[in-house]
């Protein structure tokens, strides 16, 4: 691990897969997506997953994020296997551990930016007062404290994508998974979001997984996995980021 | 999510699709407002046949003589004369469960006033008439068994026959010639207006029985025997207590036919009120097909609206939406829809059923019944229709929702 103050050793590990498979059927054949992938990320720590299309990141990306489930393997998420839940336990799961933020941004266009970021404490039953105040709390975090009210077609891709994270961040979340959530942005805003991702990591110990194409975006993080057929090819620590002078 | 959420989401969904909800709603809108408006106009007209026929008289039987055969030609009913005013009298005194008998017998003759005259029917018959046919003098008085019995020439007139012989008014204390006989005006009748068939019954004279057979007819047969049962339960036993009375009196023997027939105007009111009855439950469904018309549109918009919003669908879920979340974000949806329908269909009816009675002028009535049933069909309608795509919402893969474009 890199000397970052972030990981806590004390905890369990906040993710946990052991043997991980997965096999799609496709015709008469069944194809491994996942192909006995073993992992642990611990809690605070930042890691970017990379591989090429059809390398299996997106399979494990949803597995990880409670979208879908492995056919066998377990996984631990902070302790408690969540392998073989319901639909709606992994809902559940969803609602209380896990934030997205995705590509494509991935808001209601036709409601505020307030009212997306309220929209994961209102399935979790959070009052209506609270759930404006957190969501008013969430997104000063991202610097969209004068944004509120604006239609996500009356903000910027950059700032679309800070809505997004702000909802992700709402309901306090164990960990965040970010599918190229810089893919659809330029170098500026990339800029930007990698700064707000790396500053929840390192102020609220939040643990981060990222799947990136780009280097640059990867070398945001403190750990890099790659994958390839299905498997994790290699997994080592990032390259120190002499621009950012804040890690170092 | 709680009740109020799901229903602001709902409302801002229809709203934002206001023009696409209107249209859905049509066919509910229609539906709602023909099962209220047709079942307004169905029980307007309803009562306005039974208020008809309560004027003909309650629990009436009729007894009208016979038809005659002379020669081998047969006559139609009441062309023979095999009744008369004792067969009236002995059907009060032994029938069970008969309230009043009213003898009636009539002619037509021109009755003359002062310079006016007017052809009509006289009818002779007895104080118990009134009680027969619920219909009282709305000036002066009806005449008494004591008149009936000396035979005294009083008249009682229809309010179409006062209008005629005196126009003026001042008919009661003056004299009317019928046939060459005066008769003193004690009387005029409430106006009742026209029967059931469309006869006036208002253009005609009541004059004591005995009158009528001594002074103006000349003969002792009655035309008509009426009968008011005390109850409509014992019209049926009057019925057939009359029939075996009159047989007995008029000494036929058990293979003769009877000289006489009882009708019976109950079975009137019944099939009267059986047609009305049927052509409600015929509007009622014509409208029931119509409201699951228009769900149906229902369902077809919903199922649009679900794979238009797939993508919000997946985002509701990756963010903890369970499947009741969203199963109950569609169904509402579908409820809110069918309801907003339901209550425009209801002003749209109850506009119609009052545009329907100011325009034609046809009697209404706007039950709460039908608002009611119309309203929670519609409802109904929506849950019904709106659970299959809501269902399909529900259990939509959250990845591949997400993917959707």
């Amino acid at each position: 691990m890199n000397s970052n103050g972030a990981v806590r050793k004390d905890r369990p590990p906040v993710i946990d897969v052991r043997d991980l498979h997965k096999t799609y059927r496709v015709g008469a054949e069944d194809v491994a997506a996942l192909d006995g992938v073993t992992l642990h990320v611990a809690s605070g720590e930042f890691l970017a997953v990379m591989g090429a299309s059809g390398s299996g990141k997106s399979t494990f990306m949803n597995i990880i994020g409670c979208l879908d489930q492995p056919t066998s393997g377990t996984y631990l998420l902070e302790g408690d296997d969540v392998s073989r839940l319901s639909r709606d336990q992994l809902a559940s799961v969803r609602s209380g551990k896990l934030g997205f933020v995705f590509q494509g941004f991935n808001l209601l266009t036709r409601s505020s930016a307030i009212e997306n970021v309220e929209l994961p404490l209102t399935y979790a039953g959070v009052r209506a007062e609270d759930r404006h105040a957190r969501a008013q709390r969430a997104l000063e975090a991202v610097g969209l404290g004068n944004r509120v009210n604006h239609k996500p077609s009356e903000l910027s891709g950059g700032q679309q994508q800070r809505v997004a994270i702000a909802r992700a961040l709402v309901n306090d979340p164990s960990l965040i998974l970010a599918d190229e959530p810089t893919g659809n942005l330029d170098s500026h805003s990339t800029q930007e979001i990698m700064e707000i991702f790396h500053g929840l990591n390192e102020e609220r110990h939040i643990t981060i997984v990222l799947v990136t194409h780009e280097a640059d975006v990867a070398a945001w993080s403190q750990r890099i996995v790659t994958f390839r057929d299905g498997q994790v090819l290699d997994d080592r620590p990032a390259a120190q980021r002499a621009s950012t002078g804040t890690r170092a | 999510m709680n009740t109020a959420g799901l229903l602001r989401v709902a409302f801002q969904s229809l709203v934002r699709n206001a023009f696409r909800s209107l249209l859905t709603m049509l066919g509910i809108i229609i539906g709602v407002g023909a099962v209220i408006t047709s079942m307004a106009i169905g029980s307007g007209a309803q009562a306005a046949v039974q208020a008809q026929l309560a004027r003909l008289g309650s629990n009436l039987i009729v007894v009208v003589p016979g038809s005659s055969i002379t020669g081998g030609v047969q006559l139609g009913a009441g062309a023979r004369q095999s009744l008369k005013l004792g067969d009236a009298t002995a059907i009060q005194a032994d029938v069970p469960g008969v309230a009043y008998v009213a003898p009636i017998s009539s002619t037509n003759a021109q009755a003359v006033a002062g310079g006016n005259n007017w052809a009509t029917s006289v009818t002779g018959t007895t104080p118990s008439w009134v009680s027969v046919e619920s219909w009282n003098p709305a000036q002066g008085r009806f005449f008494t068994d004591a008149e009936v019995k000396s035979g005294a020439k009083v008249a009682v007139l229809g309010a179409t026959v006062q209008q005629n012989l005196f126009p003026s008014g001042g008919a009661v204390g003056s004299s009317v010639i019928i046939k060459s006989v005066p008769f003193t005006v004690i009387g005029v009748l409430e106006a009742k207006g026209q029967s059931g068939f469309g006869r006036d019954q208002d253009d005609q004279i009541i004059v004591p029985i005995s009158a009528l057979q001594l002074r103006l007819n000349g003969q002792n047969w009655l035309g008509a025997i009426f009968v008011s049962a005390q109850s409509p339960d014992a019209v049926a036993s009057v019925v057939s207590s009359t029939e075996a009375l009159l047989r007995l009196r008029h000494a036929l023997t058990p293979r003769a036919p009877d000289d006489f027939s009882v009708r019976n105007i109950a079975v009137v009111q019944q099939a009267a009120s059986a047609t009305a009855d049927v052509q409600s439950r015929l509007l009622a469904g014509i409208a029931a097909v119509s409201l699951i018309v228009g769900g149906i549109g229902i369902m077809n918009i919903m199922l649009v609206s679900v794979t238009e919003r797939t993508r919000e669908i997946g985002i509701r879920m990756a963010v903890g939406a369970r499947e009741r979340d969203i199963l109950m974000q569609f169904l509402v949806e579908a409820v809110a829809l069918s309801c907003a329908g339901g209550i425009i269909g209801v002003m749209v009816g109850i506009g119609a059923a009052l545009g329907t009675a100011a325009g034609a002028g046809w009697p209404i009535n706007i039950t709460p019944t039908s608002i009611v049933i119309s309203f929670v069909f519609a409802a109904l309608v929506g849950v019904a229709f709106g659970f299959y795509p809501a269902q399909r919402a529900s259990q939509l893969n959250p990845i591949e929702a997400l993917r959707h474009e």
